[in-house]
Formats: structure tokens, sequence, C-alpha cells
């Protein structure tokens, strides 16, 4: 069962040791991204798609909120939604800010173990420091360039991979011969 | 040295914008975000920032016609603005951007009408010289191409 922010992709197949680990498990990452700039949506989207992410892209913490609310109802009917697997959301909003989703998601039981990482084009310590005391995974100062969305991206799978290794520990299914 | 006079053409003009300071390293960025799949992505962002940002021009022009000029909200304007000159790599754009910022924080009315005008200018010059080098980019193809492997 799938469950929100508990991650179960693998994006290729990753040959470690000889075993094949991606088998059944391969699932793309779902990011939301929130930012109510066109341009920056269009960009983040771009960015994420080469990354080998599955994106939804929306221009509001509200809708971010809603998109989250209909995963979750979704799953307590049975099916399989769209789960979340990280949200990047932009710092500075109309409406509600990023820093605001990012203090809704982890006060939520639902959400709170989904990673969240927040884009601002200032680079503010004070604001950063707010951030990632709120709980925010990272913090990507603006103009988001490829290696940013890379070293976040990897870094999940990395720490995610260690963790199925611990898990797996002597299941490790052999490579198709 | 690229044999063909219009790719060379194009080779120069792109370069001299950077050089000229028009364009920064983020376009380089959106650069390499094309492929195969996607050979017109930097056009694509270019000409959505140029549709979406009309509107805030248009924002700016009205509140600086009414007086006494609201500040804060001007700022706000100017901050969406600066944010996607910025993603786009309008170096000299997001410049003026920057000072027009820093005459609403001095609440200095002067300074932010001649800043209007002179981001106005370089907003417009930006625009027809990519209008220019994305014309001849289609006739040629694009000179970089990020080739990723699937």
């Amino acid at each position: 069962m799938a469950v929100n922010g508990a991650v179960t992709w693998l994006r290729r197949a990753e040959e470690i040791d000889g075993y094949d680990l991606s088998a059944s498990d391969s699932e793309e990452v779902h990011v939301l991204a929130v930012d109510d700039s066109l341009v920056d949506r269009k960009v983040i989207e771009r960015l994420l798609k080469i990354t080998s992410c599955k994106v939804t892209a929306v221009d509001s913490g509200r809708r971010a909120l809603q998109f989250l609310g209909l995963d979750e109802e979704k799953e307590a009917n049975g099916f399989d939604g769209l789960k979340v697997d990280l949200i990047i959301t932009d710092y500075c909003m109309p409406g509600m800010t990023g820093y605001e989703l990012l203090k809704k998601v982890k006060e939520s039981s639902a959400f709170r173990e989904i990673p969240v990482v927040i884009m601002s084009s200032e680079n503010v310590i004070a604001r950063i420091d707010r951030c990632l005391e709120e709980g925010a995974e990272d913090f990507i100062v603006k103009p988001v360039k490829l290696s940013d969305v890379k070293r976040i991206i990897d870094y999940m799978t990395t720490d995610f991979r260690e963790g199925e290794e611990r898990r797996r520990g002597i299941n490790k299914r052999k490579l198709r011969d | 040295m690229d044999r063909n006079p219009m790719r060379r053409q194009l080779a120069i003009m792109r370069q001299s914008l950077f050089d000229q300071g028009y364009l920064d390293e983020q376009f380089i960025e959106l650069e390499q975000l094309q492929d195969d799949a996607n050979p017109n992505f930097v056009e694509e962002v270019v000409t959505l920032y140029y549709r979406d940002s009309a509107r805030l021009i248009l924002n700016i022009q009205h509140a600086l016609e009414r007086k006494p000029f609201d500040f804060n909200k001007l700022d706000g304007y100017m901050h969406q603005f600066k944010g996607s000159s910025s993603s786009i790599g309008a170096n000299k754009v997001k410049a003026e951007s920057t000072l027009f910022r820093e005459y609403c924080r001095s609440a200095n009315a002067e300074g932010c009408m001649r800043a209007f005008q002179q981001l106005k200018k370089e907003y417009a010059t930006l625009r027809k010289k990519l209008e220019a080098y994305f014309q001849l980019a289609r006739q040629t193809g694009p000179l970089e191409t990020a080739t990723r492997p699937k």
C-alpha cells in the first residue's frame, strides 16, 4: 500500500553488486511543484522531467493542499492515487507563503513525512534557518539550476536506497541470467 | 569553427548577447535543458516571459499613474517581475528591476519613474534581440543541444 511520503521508487534499473533492485518497485518520483510564477513553473517542470520525475505544478499553497487532500481521499477509497514524494515550493507567494505551506504540511499527520524543499530569490540566512527549523529538507536560491534539482533528487534516492539495502539485508534478488 | 556562415552568424549573435550583458549564465542553464525532444524550450520560456510580464509592466504603469505612489505595491510587482527576468537570464532587465526596488524602498518617486523608463527600454531591446536570435536559430538549427542518456 502506498503511503504519502514513503518512498517506493527507483528511477531506472540499478545494479549493485550484480543484483537487480528495480523489478516491480520501479516508479517515478512524483514531485509537487508550487510557484505563483508561470515562467518559474515552466522551468521547474522541465528541470524535474529531465531528472526523470513525474511533476504536478500548481500556482498556490492553497492548490497544493487541495491536491494533497484529493490524494488522501483517493487512498481512503482504496485507490492508489498519485502519492507525492517531494514538495518543492517558492517562498514568496501571495496568499499562503511557502513557509506557511511548509508548516501546514509538517503539522499534518498524513503528510509530514513528505520532504519539502523551499526556493527563494532572496538568500537570507534568517529565512533559510527558519525554514530548516520548521522541517524543510533543503533550500534553493533562485534562479533554480539543473544541478540544484539533481542534487536534491540524487540525495533523496541515495537516502532511500541505503534504507532499502538495510531493510532487504540478505534478501536480494539475483540478476536475471 | 563552424563553416556554415549562418551558424557562424548565430554563434556571434549569441556571444554578443552575453558580452554586452543582455544575458547571463541562467540563459545557458535554460539552453542545457533543450534536447531533440524539446528543441525550442528556451524560445518557449522567453515567449512565455514576455507574455506574462506584459501584465506586470501594465500594472506598474497604472500604479505609477496614481499619486501618491503605493511603494509597497510597486515593490511587490517589481519583485515578481524581477523573479521572472532572473529566471530567463535577462541580466540588464534584472539590474533595472533591482534599481527600481531600491527607489521603492527609499520612497523615491522620481527615481522610480526614471528607473521604470530605463527598464522598459532594456526590456524592449532584449525582446528585439532575442526575436532576431530565435528567428535565425530556427533557420539554422540550435547551436547548443544537450544530449542526455535516455
